[in-house]
């Protein structure tokens, strides 16, 4: 299979990164080092492009309901122009992926969903049986129309700043607005995947070059740099973010994931709820935890956990913090292991390294 | 890319310096530079036998793991604790104090095996 480039594909080789497969699309992984690229986020900011996502839209005057099957949050409570993070499941509970919805309207959604999921997904919201639900709905994958550039970092709305007509500190946390950046149409919303402030723009793939290049500019006095996939997933780590393939799967179910909270038990149906509903009053026999390296080690995906000398699951996402200089990752565990405190052990190479279950997030960003 | 002339090379990226009657052993720079920044090693211990193109460590960056294979059979009589403790040093000084284990007395044919500064740097190119 031919690997897919983004918009930004000559940008990235004239910069000198390294390019890897990823779900399907030739990315950057690194440009100037990730540990670099890491620090420059948490520091400043950083550039990142996330074209590969991928965007599907749901219209139509049942949308809502639609948006409102589909999803284990509860879009009723968003407004326009406000985007929520969401749960897609299956009946059996499992995630189908996890996403952004963006709300233009009642009757207007745009979803952003993960590369590797974007054909998936939009092949369930058309198998899904909408008829009773949400009839009158029109749905789209959009995600050729769009090219998306993040921008991340403490730094980033004073860069931002600079390209845009609007003041970005009227785009709230979690909202989005329609603009132009350099006279292009684009959609900015207050988003990311870092845990720092920042941005993310979505704009027609032949204009995403030049935005990119003013982004670098205009950033240059905060010392920007582009930042690769390396880093956008160590800086996700660091804050306990799941990853879809990691933490997430058909097989885990968003109690498992510890993400509760953007599941709403009350509004109405939707797909998944009865085994969701279950698990959140009966419990679950595993959760997912975060755990920290005491000495030195990399923890990294698939090695295995002991509590207590026995197996008792595996490391789904692990790496060395950037910013804590510490082994850390996360792992599913029984419950009891979960409480925060618990002494663990991961296997590497034959040998089993100590650490200790925490809460997530393993970062705390620092008061500046 | 540095590749100092006075040292000798291995298709595995090691580099070895001969002192006297011991072989002083560390990764190159190029090797350095494709690992990224290195945030933990793992040596033998001192006292311990490494065997030619056997791994005898462990370097890790924060996106992968490599092998370190031992370039000459011997006898490990001493280990830089120095970057198991800073790991960094490998980046910043590969062929100085980022060196790993001193072998004691290596036989001449495994000597004979490594490859020159000019035939290592031939090989680093043609395997890109």
């Amino acid at each position: 299979m031919t690997l897919k480039r983004t918009s930004l594909y000559e940008t990235h080789r004239a910069l000198g990164a390294s390019l890897v497969p990823f779900a399907g699309w030739e990315m950057p992984v690194q440009y100037s080092g990730l540990m670099e690229e890491h620090l420059r986020v948490r520091s400043s900011c950083g550039v990142f492009d996330v074209s590969h996502m991928g965007e599907i839209e749901i219209s139509g005057p049942d949308a809502m309901k639609a948006v409102q099957y589909f999803g284990t949050n509860d879009i009723t409570k968003t407004r326009d122009n406000q985007c929520q993070y969401t749960l897609l499941c299956y009946p059996t509970g499992g995630v189908v992926d996890d996403c952004i919805v963006y709300r233009y309207s009642k009757e207007r959604f745009m979803i952003c969903v993960n590369a590797s999921n974007t054909d998936k997904v939009f092949k369930w919201f058309n198998e899904v049986d909408l008829s009773e639900v949400a009839p009158d709905v029109t749905i789209e994958d959009v995600s050729d129309k769009y090219s998306q550039i993040a921008l991340q970092g403490p730094a980033s709305i004073r860069v931002l700043k600079k390209l845009t007509d609007i003041d970005p500190k009227s785009i709230w946390g979690f909202y989005f607005t329609e603009t132009r950046l350099l006279g292009k149409k684009v959609l900015v919303s207050r988003t990311g995947y870092t845990g720092e402030d920042g941005f993310e723009i979505y704009s027609a793939p032949e204009d995403s070059a030049a935005i990119w290049d003013a982004i670098m500019e205009a950033g240059e006095s905060e010392d920007i740099l582009p930042i690769g996939l390396g880093a956008r997933n160590t800086l996700r780590l660091e804050m306990g973010y799941p990853l879809y393939g990691h933490e997430l799967s058909k097989d885990i179910t968003p109690i498992e994931a510890g993400l509760a909270r953007f599941v709403s038990l009350n509004k109405e149906k939707f797909i998944g709820h009865e085994t969701i509903k279950a698990q959140a009053e009966n419990g679950v026999e595993k959760r997912l935890t975060g755990f920290v390296f005491h000495g030195p080690g990399v923890p990294r995906d698939d090695y295995e956990v002991r509590v207590k000398g026995v197996a008792a699951g595996h490391v789904t996402s692990g790496t060395l913090s950037p910013c804590m200089r510490r082994g850390l990752g996360l792992a599913y565990l029984p419950p009891s292991a979960c409480k925060a405190g618990t002494e663990i052990s991961v296997i590497i190479r034959g040998r089993a390294f100590k650490a200790k279950t925490v809460k997530t997030p393993f970062y705390q960003k620092q008061v500046q | 890319m540095s590749t100092p002339e006075d040292l000798k090379y291995t298709k595995e990226h090691e580099w070895v310096r001969l002192e006297g009657d011991t072989a002083v052993v560390g990764i190159t720079d190029h090797a350095q530079d494709s690992l990224g920044d290195v945030v933990y090693v793992e040596l033998p211990e001192e006292g311990s036998d490494v065997t030619k193109d056997e791994a005898f460590g462990v370097v890790e960056s924060v996106k992968a793991v490599s092998d370190l294979y031992a370039p000459l059979s011997g006898n490990v009589v001493e280990v830089n604790e120095a970057v198991v403790d800073a790991p960094e040093v490998i980046n910043e000084d590969p062929y100085g104090e980022g060196w790993m284990i001193k072998i004691e007395s290596p036989s001449e044919e495994d000597i004979a095996a490594l490859l020159s500064a000019d035939e290592y740097e031939q090989y680093v190119e043609e395997e890109k």
